[in-house]
């Protein structure tokens, strides 16, 4: 029981996962939610890390390599929609991105 | 002290795990967004540390690098960069908390089922796979470069491009019109 296995890499990787969909539905401020998604691709490389040590696979290293660089570009993204919401809104909070509402 | 030496990387493991759901839950709680890029800067670390304990030393030194040190600062200088004035008076959770967490308990049973449907046999019967590169045992770095080099180069190579596309995309949304 006390002897770490995999299925205690998947606890932590499912309580992380659940903490950033969590954070992602319920916070208001647009950084924070950035966050969030980033806490959940974080979740993801946990899990293949620990499977790939399950599996004695290197295949799950690599994979997680790539959600990296995907996580990189995001951030890239997410922030400078960010920064253009701000321009526009004067606001981080995602209630004031109501454009579309007539 | 025998204790400690036979069981020490399960020691570990349960302090960076802690850490590490530590930092997340102060991610989603901490009102100001700058305690939270350190929460979450504490999650990155603890997670590169449990990269570590299961032999995947490049990709625990990559996490360090890429999100400890890359994204963590694009978090930071956007932070700065957006005025928070009145932050004490916003709410900090929208109306849709309740559903969000009803969401979360769904997902956590989910899980949970998951967990006691499915046992997993020994772990790591082959701990050579870790570390061959060219049918040589050289190191972690090396077999992750030589996987890299030689089965994955065509996702190797669309994903330089695809970080292009991303930079491109984030100057072009950053800048002034």
């Amino acid at each position: 029981m006390f002897e770490v296995t995999t299925t205690h890499y998947l606890v932590v990787s499912f309580l992380l996962f659940t903490i950033g969909i969590f954070g992602i539905a319920a916070r208001k401020n647009m950084i924070t939610v950035l966050m969030s998604i980033e806490l959940v691709l974080n979740s993801v490389n946990i899990n293949l890390i620990a499977f790939s040590y399950q599996l004695s696979d290197l295949t799950g290293q690599i994979f997680a390599i790539f959600t990296i660089t995907v996580a990189a570009g995001e951030a890239a993204v997410g922030l400078g929609i960010l920064i253009a919401l701000f321009r526009l809104r004067e606001t981080t909070m995602l209630d004031g991105a109501v454009e579309l509402k007539g | 002290m025998t204790f400690l030496t036979a069981h020490g990387s399960d020691l570990l493991f349960y302090l960076f795990a802690a850490l590490t759901i530590a930092g997340g839950i102060g991610v989603v709680t901490m009102r100001n967004p700058m305690y939270g890029a350190i929460s979450l800067l504490l999650s990155f670390l603890s997670v590169a540390a449990l990269f570590l304990l299961r032999s995947a030393e490049f990709l625990g030194m990559v996490q360090i690098f890429v999100y400890g040190g890359g994204i963590m600062v694009l978090f930071l200088f956007v932070i700065m960069l957006v005025n928070l004035h009145r932050l004490p008076e916003i709410k900090l959770f929208g109306g849709q908390s309740p559903l969000a967490a009803v969401v979360a308990v769904l997902l956590l049973a989910f899980f949970g089922y998951f967990l006691i449907k499915f046992q997993f046999g020994p772990a790591l019967v082959r701990p050579e796979a870790f570390v061959l590169a060219d049918g040589q045992s050289l190191g972690n770095s090396q077999a992750v470069a030589w996987n890299l080099y030689t089965q994955n180069l065509l996702p190797f190579e669309i994903a330089s491009v695809f970080l292009l596309i991303a930079m491109v995309g984030a100057v072009v949304l950053g800048r002034k019109q």
